[in-house]
């Protein structure tokens, strides 16, 4: 269990930007879109592969950009979002990032 | 051509070329690297019609080269400042990484037997890929076929329509090439899955 401890003099930034207080913000999420070219399997397969999500949901998660044009694959901080996006265009699909709706 | 399979006792994953086929992939990947290195692979007055519709390495000076842009999509759809700033951190990583992979096609074809220039009949090439390698191969893949359908201007549902053109159509036989390398993707993920 964590301990408060004695009350420390803590030091606001001054120039801090209400902006970049991400804890606050809603998350972000990584957007596969479907794609003429890209194969049903291959996508699976990098779903599986790069996010280690079970055959079962890749498979889910392929079948909604196929059917639905777009899915959302991942979660989190926009730092992470942009690793994700980054890997995804690694791939050749095609991904974009965006807030949590 | 049976595609990939997994070899069951070195776990490796194999396949067997013929010389034709080797070159073919060669001289994919070929046009791949020459593209993600702003150059054009061949000049584009006087080549055959085929040939020009498979040289997907245009000029890339223009941002609006569709093909580059299907490799390196906008990562932010409606802010472009923050787009820019991710494209300008990735873009120069995601290049490289491209052109590795298809560099990797290359050499694992030349160091499995594909001579310079293919001029024996009947030549075989066998190569054996581990697990690694095998992904840099369905990467390669998947940017050759994202460059021959962009050029081609591929969309979801149109078989039909490639089936339709006479075969002597180059526009056809790019199609048929861009098939061939979905069907040794296809080969490819299942050997790596199943």
């Amino acid at each position: 269990m964590a301990l408060v401890s004695a009350p420390s003099p803590v030091e606001v930034e001054p120039d801090l930007d209400p902006d970049e207080l991400t804890f606050l913000d809603k998350p972000w999420v990584t957007v596969v879109w479907n794609d003429p070219v890209n194969l049903m399997s291959y996508v699976a397969y990098v779903f599986g592969k790069y996010f280690g999500y079970s055959r079962k949901k890749s498979e889910k998660l392929m079948l909604q950009v196929h059917h639905e044009g777009r899915s959302v694959v991942s979660t989190g901080t926009r730092e992470a979002m942009e690793r994700d996006v980054q890997a995804m265009h690694e791939y050749g699909l095609w991904a974009t990032m965006e807030r949590a709706t | 051509m049976t595609g990939f399979a997994r070899h069951r006792r070195s776990g490796r994953v194999i396949a067997n070329f013929t010389g034709f086929e080797a070159d073919l992939l060669r001289s994919l990947a070929s046009q791949l690297v020459e593209l993600l290195r702003n150059e054009r692979a061949v000049p584009l007055d006087d080549v055959d019609p085929l040939e020009a519709l498979l040289d997907f390495s245009g000029p890339t000076t223009e941002p609006e080269d569709p093909v580059l842009r299907r490799l390196f999509p906008t990562a932010y759809a409606d802010d472009e400042e923050s787009a820019a700033e991710f494209r300008r951190f990735t873009e120069g990583s995601l290049r490289d990484g491209k052109e590795r992979t298809a560099i990797a096609v290359i050499d694992a074809l030349e160091e499995a037997g594909l001579p310079p220039e293919l001029t024996e009949d009947g030549l075989m090439i066998d190569v054996e890929l581990t697990e690694p390698e095998a992904e840099s191969w369905l990467r390669a893949f998947t940017d050759m076929r994202l460059a021959i359908a962009t050029r081609l201007e591929v969309e979801e549902g149109d078989e039909e329509y490639w089936l339709s053109l006479p075969d002597e159509d180059p526009r056809s036989q790019a199609h048929d090439i861009y098939d061939w390398v979905g069907y040794l993707q296809e080969t490819l993920v299942l050997a790596l899955t199943n």
